[in-house]
This record gives C-alpha cells, structure tokens and sequence, in this order.
C-alpha cells in the first residue's frame, strides 16, 4: 500500500487530530489519485471537515504522515506551505465569504491577491466563473449579505474554483441548494474533474450528489476510514456501517446519541 | 507555603507564556512587513478607518477635557494666588498626558473592539482559513495593516487632540476667566518644550500599537461563535486600555523620571 503511495495526488497515513481530550481522528488512512473525484461520506461530526482541514494545513494533526504529489507536508515551513497552498482551492461548508468585500471581489480574491492580477482582468473571469455556478453579472456587485445561503454556497463554490487549481476540496457542496440546483452543482464538479483534470476530495451526506460526483467514495466512522471503493460497490458494500448510513436507517451499528423523549 | 509559592509561580509562568505568544504574534505580522506583497489598500483603508474616522469623537473628548482642566486648575490655584499658571498647566498637561491618554482610551473602545469584533467573525466563520488558501497570508492581509494604521495614526490623532485640547482651555480661560487673551497664548507657549510634544507623540504612537496588536491578537484567537467574538472584544478593549495605562507611566518615566 505505501509504495504506490508515492503515485497518488494524496496520500494520507496514521492521521490522528484530537481537540483537548476528544480525538476526532484516529489513524486515518486514505488515497486519492490525480484527477480522481474522491468522496467522503460519514455522519455528522464524525470529523470529515477535521480531516480535509488537517490535509489542507488548517489544522495541525497532532500524528501521521500527508504527502501530496509524494512530498511529505506535515510539518512544513512557512514558505513551502504557501507555495503548496497555491495548489488548493476549497469550499469551506459554511461559505466563508468575506463580508466586507463585493460578490465578485470574492471571487477574484484569489486572483487578484494571490497571484496578482489585474482587478479588471480578475474580474472578467470572475464573472464567467459566477455564471458557470448559475448567478449572472448583476449579482456580482452584490455583498455576500446580500445573498440566500444557496446563492453564497456558489459565490464560494465559484471561489474556490477561480484560480483553477490543481485539488479542489468541497465540503458539502450541494447542502442548502434545491434538487436542480445541486445538479448543475454536480456537473460542474464532474466537469472540473473530468475537463480539467483537476482532483476532487469532496464530503457530501447527499448520496445522491456522491453516486454522481465520486470515482471512488469512502466512509469515515469513529476517526477511522471504515470503507471505501468505487461508486457503484457502495450499493453492495456488504459493511453493515455503510449499509445503514445509505439507506438511512436509524437503526443499526451506528448508534445516533440521542434519547428517545 | 510550597502549595502557595507553586501558584505564584504558576501564574508567573502563565503571565510569560501570554506574553511570549503575544510578541511572537507582533513579531511574525511585523515581518510581512519586509517581504512583498503589500496590501496598500487595505493599510489605507484602516488608516481611514482608524483615524479619519475617529476624529469626531477625539475632537470631542479633547475639547472638553482642555476646558474641564482651565476650569479645574483655575478654581484650585486662585487659593494661592497663582491663577497665571493656569495656561501653562493646560498646554502641559494635554501635550504630555491627556491627549494621548484620553486619544488612546477612546480609539481603544472604538477602533479596538471594531478589529476584535471584525477579526473575530472571521475567525469563527472560517474566513481567516478561506484567506490562506486563497494564498493570502491573513497576518499580512488583516493585521499588518491595522497595525501600522495604529501606530501611524495615533501621533496624528494625538497631535489634532493636542491643538483642540489647548483651544479647549484658551476658550474658558478668554471667555470664562477673564484671562487676556494676548497674555494666555504668550503663557501657553512659554514654557512649552519640544519633548513635552514628542512624548506624548511617542506614547501615541505605542498606544495606536497596542490597541491595533490587542484587537487584532484577541479576534484572531476568538473561538466559539458570538460568544466567543463578545468575549474577544472585551478583552480586547480593557487589555487595551490597562497597558495604555501602563505604559504611559513607562514612557513618563522614561522621559522625565530622573
Ligand atoms: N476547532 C475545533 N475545536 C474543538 N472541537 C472541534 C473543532 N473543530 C471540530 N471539532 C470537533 O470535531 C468533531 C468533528 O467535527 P467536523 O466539523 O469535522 O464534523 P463533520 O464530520 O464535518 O460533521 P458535519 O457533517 O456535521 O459537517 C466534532 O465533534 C467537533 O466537536
Ligand atoms: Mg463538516
């Protein structure tokens, strides 16, 4: 397993994060290749948005070891760090849009500050980004306050896709948006990934999204990666764990702390 | 006697690490400053906000206390006959003390609290992540600029604060006490020295640091949603104001003490 490790976009082993006496991760193991649309699934709080944060370098995992293109990041330096980033783009599941600047300042943040464009030229692609994601022209002089939660998720989406990066993380993409809206949501994603060849680590609870967007879907539970394989295994997976959780059931071996009023 | 000697220390210890963190935080937002890019107009942009925008309320506050003061010096020195000091005790007192201070405590509650409650929202809605990997560096991008917008603007500040301060006192002291007005600006400048001036612009420069460091240092390290943002201005603005306090017996002594 670790000797192709080194072919992989990214390759995550042992991965251990706890906050104060709560380990959320606990020895995380997980793959993904180049131009390979990954998806996590697993239930609330079980620390997928932890685990893309800790690959990201937002969050310090406490152990294990992240390579990305088989270069190892843990621990980095600050100026290797930035570097690295410039291969990222990500939407944070709660938009992260900045208040104090226009929708399509937002957008052409990463352009403009990041890689020092010219604001008209940002701009332009900004806006062929916002149409891309389903908002015209008249909603890029808008402030993000100004918008519906499903609208921001996109301003965000077209955000994290304007420097077209190399890894794209999404976390919960389509959450907030109507049916149609998540579909084009997903196409889009499918399009960077199979267009650009861009890879995609996405973290979704709608399985519906995940059979569309993923090559390859993996369940995180209890800080460790339960299950993973390609999109259409997860139907007959044969692990009780991912059985409940696609179905939806309430009961099974995962147990929901909640109790019964 | 150990158990207690353990908990001095204990608090010692915690009181350096604080600090320690804090220069650490200063020290690594201060360095951006030496390596390109520079985000000019976000330095503008706080520089407005910090100064322009404060002159209202310092006009205000600078004015009444320059009154206040004529008003106080004149009732207490007429009991020995030394009504005459009352310009020069205005002019030292705002110059050396009052300006800065007063300046301080004021942007402390109105631009430190702002940046905490700014910084802090950021912070708790993943804003400050979303910046790093937009490639942007968030010490360079949000506080650097407040920063030296602080430390820039303050003596600008103090030394507007000064000017309507000193008018402050002239006023009661030409149209409520009598004083000639001739005589009371020929007071005013007579034993005013240079340093007089420049320490209370050195401390205005400090106290523009330290309430730029405080509001910046305290939102960037809010957790916890609104809460922790309420939190993170508070501490904000009364760790402010206490080292304004402070320093500014620090940088007296420094000047005048002998
Ligand atoms: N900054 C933090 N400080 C303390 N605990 C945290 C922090 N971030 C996350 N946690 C904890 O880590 C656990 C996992 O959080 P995470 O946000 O990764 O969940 P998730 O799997 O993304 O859930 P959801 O599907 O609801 O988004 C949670 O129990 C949370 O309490
Ligand atoms: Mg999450």
């Amino acid at each position: 397993m670790s000797d192709c490790s080194a072919a992989s976009k990214i390759s995550v082993r042992g991965l251990r994060k706890s906050f104060g006496r709560k380990r959320v991760l606990n020895g995380v193991d997980i793959d993904c290749d180049s131009a390979e649309s990954l998806v996590i699934i697993g239930g609330s709080g079980t620390g997928k948005s932890v685990l893309v944060k800790c690959i990201v370098g937002l969050l310090r995992p406490e152990a294990g070891s992240i390579r990305i293109d088989g270069v190892e990041t843990v621990g980095l330096g600050r100026g290797a760090r930035e570097r690295l980033v410039q291969k990222f783009g990500m939407l944070f599941q709660g938009s992260a849009l900045f208040d104090s600047l226009r929708v399509w300042e937002n957008v052409a943040f990463g352009l403009i500050q990041g890689r020092a464009m010219e604001r008209q030229a940002a701009k332009e692609i900004a806006l062929a980004k916002l149409e891309a994601v389903g908002l015209g022209p008249e909603v890029g002089n808008l402030w993000p306050a100004e918008l519906s939660g499903g609208m921001q998720k996109r301003v965000a989406l077209a955000r994290a896709i304007a420097t077209e990066p190399e890894i794209l993380f999404f976390d919960e993409p389509t959450t907030g948006l109507d049916p149609i809206m998540a579909d084009v949501i997903n196409e889009l994603i499918v399009k960077c990934v199979r267009e650009a060849g861009t890879t995609a680590v996405s973290i979704t609870h709608d399985l519906v999204s995940a059979r569309k967007i993923a090559d390859r879907i993996a369940m995180l539970h209890q800080g460790r990666i339960i299950w993973q394989g390609p999109t259409p295994d997860v139907d007959h997976s044969d692990n009780p764990y991912v059985e409940q959780f696609i179905h939806g059931r309430a009961e099974g071996p995962i147990k929901m702390e909640v109790r019964a009023m | 006697m150990v158990r207690f000697l353990a908990a001095i220390g204990a608090v010692f210890l915690g009181f350096l690490a604080a600090t320690g963190r804090l220069a650490m935080f200063a020290g690594l937002a201060l360095a951006t400053a030496f390596t390109p890019p520079y985000y000019l107009r976000a330095i503008l942009r706080e520089m407005i906000n910090v100064g322009y925008f404060s002159l209202p309320v310092v006009g205000l506050t600078a004015i009444f206390t320059g009154m206040v003061l004529a008003l106080q010096s004149y009732t207490g020195f007429s009991r020995f006959a030394a009504e005459g000091a009352v310009a020069t005790v205005v002019v030292l007192s705002v110059t050396r003390e009052l300006g800065p201070v007063i300046t301080g405590l004021m942007v402390a509650g109105r631009v430190g609290a702002a940046m905490a409650a700014e910084i802090g929202t950021m912070r708790v809605t993943d804003q400050i992540d979303a910046l790093t990997t937009l490639s942007t560096d968030p010490l360079r991008y949000l506080v650097l600029p407040r920063l030296l917008a602080g430390l820039i603007t303050l003596p600008m500040l103090v030394l507007v604060a000064d000017i309507i301060g000193v008018f402050g006192g002239y006023l009661v002291g030409v149209y409520r006490l009598g004083f000639n007005p001739e005589a009371y600006l020929n007071r005013t400048h007579q034993y005013l020295e240079t340093n007089d001036v420049v320490s209370g612009l050195v401390k205005a420069a400090v106290f523009g640091f330290i309430v730029a460091l405080m509001g910046c240092y305290h939102g960037y390290h809010s957790r916890g949603g609104a809460q922790g943002v309420g939190q993170a201005t508070t501490y904000a603005v009364v760790s402010a104001s206490v080292l304004i306090l402070v320093f500014n017996y620090l940088i007296t002594a420094a000047f005048f003490g002998r």
